[in-house]
């Protein structure tokens, strides 16, 4: 970039004092449950291998993925998943070029927020 | 590169608090920015009490009582005190505007005022603009033509004409580049909001016959495809433009031209 630290310049503040918005807040969520399934599907990969490399082992690896603990972090995965899953929809809808009015991507963040949790519910009495 | 917090040059530290104008019964607390090239100090937030019985209604307006009757020394950019020169955009209580144009009792609370974000400071409230305007540069601002001159004007229909509307109006302010999280990350090589949506106003004009090279030049991971419809940009937009939409319909024709 040129000439933009003439003088030592101060960097002005950003996510320091910029307004979360809506907007924002979903979509960095919609990266970090992203991310976070990646750890999921890694959680259940390890279950996988583990059934496949004996009774004893997989005995203990169920043990911590059917645990109280396991049960927290997996009841997020699905919330995770199915947050994910409703921003990706938002995306495929945004890359058609529609609902990219404020209104319309904000009543579109209400509903991934509200949605998941209600999917993540229906998701847990059902299984 | 994502940097979450600011530079050790860059923080901020408490600053002065101006006295209270007297007499005053109406009063509100502004809390502004100050960074003085001169001094060698970090930047710091000053405390200013405005007498709002004797103030316009819009923030230029108390930041214009406070240079003239409080501290002549703050320093910021204003012309038309009517959104139209765009050169008063500053961090008005958490969002990017136009300081003429954003009225005080939209706010709640004090009255926060910062440079725009994630921008090298001149002074103050005033931002280096350098880089964002070459970027505007970049997308070649201007009409392409090849076929030889007409012998009167260059005629577009009305249809055509619209399709400029939302797009011609930008003022360059720069409130929607350094609301983008992904300018701010990303900004030496992302065009941003701004430069994006000037190149698409070019893009569909009917009278442009450089759309390929326009295309071409913005085919690239970072000078368009960085923009990932976070939408800041559009909220924040003093104008009431969009310019994630215009993004998106650069993005579409991308994918449209090699079907």
């Amino acid at each position: 970039m040129a000439d933009v630290n003439r003088g030592n310049r101060p960097l002005s503040p950003h996510l320091q004092v910029y307004r979360p918005q809506l907007n924002s807040i979903t979509s960095i969520l919609n990266r970090i449950t992203g991310n976070a399934m990646l750890v999921s599907a890694f959680l259940i990969v390890w279950w996988l291998i583990a059934a496949a490399s004996g009774a004893a082992y997989f005995d203990t690896v169920d043990g911590l993925i059917t645990s109280f603990l396991g049960d927290v972090v997996m009841s997020l995965s699905v919330l995770g998943l199915w947050y994910h899953a409703l921003g990706g929809i938002r995306h495929l809808i945004w890359d058609t070029g529609r609902g990219l009015e404020v209104e319309t991507a904000d009543k579109m963040g209400w509903a991934m927020l509200i949605g998941s949790v209600l999917l993540t519910i229906i998701t847990l009495i059902a299984v | 590169m994502v940097e979450l917090a600011l530079p050790k040059n860059s923080r901020i530290k408490t600053g002065k608090t101006w006295p209270k104008p007297e007499g005053a019964t109406n009063l509100r607390k502004f809390q502004v920015y100050r960074w003085n090239p001169d001094d060698g100090e970090n930047p710091r937030v000053d405390t200013y009490w405005v007498d709002m019985d004797t103030c316009g209604p819009m923030v230029l307006d108390a930041l214009i009582k406070i240079k003239n009757e409080i501290d002549p020394t703050l320093t910021f950019r204003r012309s038309c005190r009517e959104g139209i020169c765009g050169s008063c955009a500053m961090n008005i209580d958490g969002i990017n505007t136009l300081a003429c144009i954003y009225g005080m009792d939209e706010i709640k609370g004090d009255v926060k005022i910062y440079p725009l974000p994630h921008m090298p400071v001149v002074k103050d409230l005033i931002p280096d603009l350098t880089h964002f305007y070459a970027q505007h540069a970049s997308i070649m601002p201007w009409l392409e033509t090849k076929t030889q001159r007409p012998e009167h004007e260059w005629r577009q229909s009305i249809e055509d004409r619209k399709k400029l509307d939302g797009l011609y109006e930008c003022v360059m302010c720069a409130s929607c580049s350094t609301s983008c999280p992904s300018y701010w990350w990303n900004g030496d090589r992302y065009l941003g909001p701004a430069a994006l949506l000037h190149a698409y106003r070019w893009i569909i004009d009917s009278r442009d016959e450089a759309t390929g090279e326009r295309l071409d030049d913005l085919e690239d991971p970072f000078k368009l495809y960085r923009c990932h419809t976070i939408m800041n940009c559009a909220k924040t937009c003093p104008k009431g433009l969009n310019p994630a939409k215009a993004i998106a319909e650069i993005k579409k024709m991308m994918v449209e031209r090699q079907l």
